[in-house]
């Protein structure tokens, strides 16, 4: 078994297993405290995010969408979880020294060049594409993946087959062959 | 801040300090396993996936927590899987790295975020159109595998777990 860990990272088994327990107690702590279980997920929060900037702009036409008022625009349980994963990942970066200011990363930057303007537009594009596929399957890695595969949810099988399965072949299509 | 603010925000400080340390919200952890190099970010998700697998149907069994699955609409997860794959695999980052990408300092996940804000707004235009066509081909309704299969999901997950650990000791003996 050969370490790729030597930065101050931890081994992905235990940051994962450790965010498994978390799941399990977060499960719990919304079921006692919220009086409904939720589970981890961030997609729905972009949804929250986007009407909450279009209600500064143009509220009644928020007011009148029927996905706005189906997911309810407003900072809750999740949208708070998302900014936390920000603030945590700051403490663990600072605490390990693996904070790092980054404008190109370096695996987009072999293939397309150190252009922050080519990536902003293909991570924009890229962005827009993945978000729309995401709402439409009700789910994202963290709520179809973590959250859908730990319940046994046949979706969540499936819908993490597919983003894999399609990243896969998109990936090869866009970073061309394998990077030694 | 109300309950749920507090206690969302709480998990997920720790959700994200187990992502960061994990090193699973890197570009190139993302690209490098669609690329099928590195398979740091399967390795992180599988384990979190099979202790949670195991924590939270015991505790729906014993009737603490209530499962709650996702429909099984196959046009909208087929299609809205396919999706999220390639703007995955352009983007590098899923919704919850972007943000904790931002925190270590990887400022470019601005951009992703720009982009899955405004791909959001679209899709709440968009929704009544899905709605009549994609969402109406045929909808599986809220299914689980063990119940699919006839089982008890106790059954389920030793045979998950085996598959899972075969994967790993696959993953080390290729160096992924």
């Amino acid at each position: 078994m050969k370490s790729k860990i030597s930065d101050g990272g931890w081994s992905p088994y235990l940051a994962g297993a450790l965010a498994g327990l978390l799941a399990i107690a977060s499960a719990y702590a919304t079921t006692h405290w919220l009086g409904k279980t939720s589970y981890l997920g961030a997609s729905t929060t972009f949804v929250r995010a986007a009407g909450l900037l279009e209600q500064t702009l143009a509220p009644e036409r928020v007011a009148a969408n029927a996905y706005f008022t189906k997911e309810k625009v407003k900072v809750d349980w999740q949208f708070m979880l998302v900014l936390g994963i920000f603030i945590g990942s700051l403490a663990a970066s600072l605490s390990d020294g693996s904070f790092k200011v980054e404008g190109v990363p370096p695996v987009w930057r072999d293939r397309f060049g150190t252009s922050v303007w080519k990536r902003a537009a293909g991570a924009f594009l890229g962005g827009i594409i993945a978000m729309v596929g995401a709402r439409m399957a009700d789910g994202c890695p963290s709520g179809h993946g973590l959250s859908g595969m730990m319940q046994l949810s046949v979706s969540g099988f499936a819908a993490l087959g597919m983003f894999f399965g399609v990243g896969v072949l998109v990936a090869a299509l866009v970073y061309g062959r394998r990077h030694s | 801040m109300s309950t749920d603010q507090w206690l969302g925000l709480f998990t997920g400080v720790l959700f994200g300090f187990f992502l960061q340390k994990g090193r699973v919200l890197r570009f190139e952890k993302q690209v490098g396993a669609m690329l099928l190099k590195d398979m740091t970010i399967l390795k992180f998700m599988l384990s979190a996936i099979l202790v949670g697998m195991v924590g939270i149907h015991f505790l729906a069994d014993a009737g603490v927590i209530a499962l709650s699955h996702k429909p099984m609409n196959l046009g909208a997860v087929l299609l809205g899987g396919a999706l999220f794959g390639a703007g995955w695999a352009v983007m590098g980052y899923c919704p919850g790295t972007s943000i904790g990408a931002l925190g270590e300092g990887r400022w470019h996940a601005i951009f992703p975020v720009f982009g899955m804000v405004t791909g959001a707004a679209l899709y709440a235009e968009l929704y009544p159109f899905f709605k009549s066509t994609v969402y109406a081909w045929n909808d599986l309704g809220k299914i689980g595998v063990a119940e699919s299969l006839g089982v008890s999901f106790w059954v389920v997950i030793p045979v998950f777990w085996a598959g899972v650990v075969a994967l790993f000791i696959w993953f080390e003996k290729k160096g992924l």
